[in-house]
């Protein structure tokens, strides 16, 4: 099992490389001259010149790629253009938010969407299953952003009950407000996410409702919830741990999107300014330190995998 | 001739093949539902000029006006018909899906068997595709629509890149399988070329997992336009863009909630057509990931 992990370590140094010069050339393509921008529009050519020289910006691309690199050896992503401060520094103030939203947004994800799946493949072809593929279909079909708007206009706007935008940190107000301005948002974020499992969670449970130590469990007297919570379910998990990055992938850029509607001060409005400021360090930074989260994400998946699948362990 | 009449009864069986999947495929329900809806917003699209009404065109005493008989979705606040723009908004976001869809697909498809088909660039090919993949699809086509500047194209080119790796994992991972099997292995004794067994034999037979991830694109692809035009690295205002309708009747939502309305269930009928079609391809054309029983 180390080797294994060992091998996906050694497997995500190249993929991590490639990475940074694809966000390092993506940035570089970046419509609009950031000194321009930084010396805003009344500036003499000589002065936006001045602020070039001292971002680096005229020298060849391939030193500056060189320099960026040199700096992300030693952990240093880089200084934010507009905000005056490390990217670091600006990604960890936001972090919390975004953390917090995907972390409430996944307790209400699993235990629906892995739920719904199950019962809709247990009831197969009946009502229950009918009524819950048609959920898991709007919930995989419905935009987000726009479900999001209709909900602050009802729940917040119309009933009150919760605040429609903003972030309430959980070391100021305590649990209670910190989740009142999460669980809208986390909610529309989770639809989709529920969807995408159910859908994933049925078939699953299907294919293994089908296999034959189902039918010995039954035909031996194993008893019907046995049978389904330590025989089939668990066999189910397998499939659906996979697709756990995924979800996770989804829940983030979902939240990204979302963050915008309610106003949530996380990594996805701080890429979307950037993007809008054409600050580039700060995006760059920004969408390297996604990457390198979601090749350590994705390893971690597979050590979960090892864990809920023997098989893999030994084969 | 006995040549010819192998040759015939192989057109046959193909044809026969064929006839019966297009049957499968029309008793299937969620395929109908989907196909039904998707020919409705399709003729729906092409029909926009028909309204005789210019989606841009501004009429300041009709600002935000409610639906009514003459304005169906009723106005914006430049009083620009809503249901104009929503059709126009059809226009583009099926075109924008179908351009992903199709781009994504061919540049993933050739990815894929390339892989599959040569080793040496197996490796080199897939941790490209994993470096793709490193941040969330939405997040990757937002820096690339950012860098390529808010225009259509752009957005099509973004969003086609960021599905570009997931469509040539599958269509890699059919060849996979496809290139074990014994036809293939006499092709190459017969001597067929690399070219050919490329596209003769490991594309066709990956076709029906790439139709129905292309289909799911297609569905990704109309949801994803919408958000990035909503941040505003869409087609730029005033396209008539179903996320730019919402962006923009967003801030009157509380008293003009029409506006974003109409719009957005015009995203999720868009989507949802296209994932019941691409439910039904997949029951029907890939049997391994059916779930009917």
């Amino acid at each position: 099992m180390f080797r294994g992990i060992m091998m996906r370590l050694s497997q995500a140094v190249p993929v991590l490389l490639i990475f940074s010069v694809m966000v390092f050339m993506l940035m570089h393509l970046l419509p609009g001259d950031p000194a321009l921008a930084i010396a805003g529009p009344d500036a003499s050519p000589e002065a936006v010149q001045k602020i070039r020289e001292q971002l680096g910006l005229d020298r060849p691309l391939i030193v500056q790629l060189l320099e960026w690199f040199s700096h992300l050896a030693v952990g240093n992503f880089g200084e934010s253009l507009t905000l005056k401060q490390s990217v670091i520094s600006a990604v960890g103030e936001r972090l919390p938010v975004t953390l917090s939203l995907s972390f409430v947004s996944l307790v209400v994800t699993l235990p629906i969407g892995i739920g719904l799946g199950v019962v809709a493949a247990y009831w197969r072809n009946s009502w229950i299953d009918a009524w819950v593929m048609v959920l898991a279909l709007l919930g995989v079909s419905l935009p987000g952003f726009w479900v999001g708007i209709l909900s602050v206009l009802y729940f917040s706007v119309q009933l009150g009950w919760f605040p429609p935008s903003g972030y309430v940190p959980l070391t100021e107000g305590g649990v209670g407000p910190w989740l009142a301005s999460l669980i809208q948002p986390a909610v529309v974020l989770a639809l989709f996410q529920i969807g995408f499992l159910a859908r994933i969670t049925r078939s699953a449970m299907l294919d293994v409702l089908d296999q034959d130590f189902i039918r010995t469990a039954r035909a031996k007297g194993v008893d019907e919830w046995t049978t389904i919570s330590k025989h089939a379910f668990r066999n189910t998990l397998i499939p659906v741990v996979t697709v756990l990055g995924i979800t996770l992938s989804l829940l983030v850029g979902g939240s990204v999107v979302i963050e915008q509607v309610f106003a949530l001060p996380g990594i996805g409005r701080l890429i979307v300014q950037g993007i809008l400021n054409r600050d580039y360090p700060l995006v760059q930074g920004t969408m390297l330190l996604f990457g390198f989260a979601f090749v350590v994400i994705n390893i971690l998946v597979d050590i979960i995998y090892t864990i809920v699948d023997p098989r893999v362990r030994y084969g | 001739m006995a040549e010819a009449t192998i040759l015939a009864s192989g057109e046959a069986i193909a044809a026969r093949r064929r006839f019966r999947v297009l049957r499968k495929l029309l008793h299937h329900r969620s395929f109908m539902a989907g196909f039904i809806i998707v020919a409705v917003m399709v003729i729906a699209a092409l029909c926009a000029p028909l309204t005789g009404v210019d989606p841009n065109q501004m009429r300041v005493r009709l600002r935000f006006r409610p639906p009514s008989e003459v304005n169906w979705f009723g106005t914006d606040q430049f009083g620009r018909d809503l249901f104009t723009r929503t059709l126009y908004g059809a226009q583009l976001s099926l075109w924008i899906g179908l351009a992903v869809a199709v781009l994504s697909g061919v540049v993933g498809a050739a990815i894929g068997v390339l892989s599959a088909q040569f080793r040496r660039l197996d490796s080199l090919l897939m941790r490209i595709m994993d470096a793709l993949m490193a941040a969330p699809a939405i997040l990757l086509a937002i820096g690339l629509g950012a860098a390529l500047g808010p225009q259509t194209h752009s957005v099509i080119i973004a969003l086609a890149v960021a599905y570009i790796p997931r469509t040539a994992r599958i269509v890699r991972a059919s060849a996979l399988v496809t290139r074990e099997l014994e036809f293939i292995e006499a092709a190459r004794v017969s001597g067929a070329s690399s070219m050919r067994i490329m596209f003769k034999h490991l594309l066709p037979n990956a076709s029906g997992p790439l139709l129905v991830q292309s289909t799911f694109v297609f569905a990704f692809a109309i949801l994803a336009e919408a958000a990035l035009s909503f941040i505003g690295i869409g087609p730029p205002p005033p396209a008539p863009s179903w996320g730019n309708i919402i962006a923009e009747g967003r801030q009157f939502a509380v008293q003009s909630w029409w506006i974003m309305l109409f719009p957005g269930f015009a995203i999720s009928l868009a989507a949802l057509g296209m994932n019941l079609l691409g439910d039904g391809l997949r029951d029907v054309l890939d049997p391994r990931l059916k779930v009917e029983s």
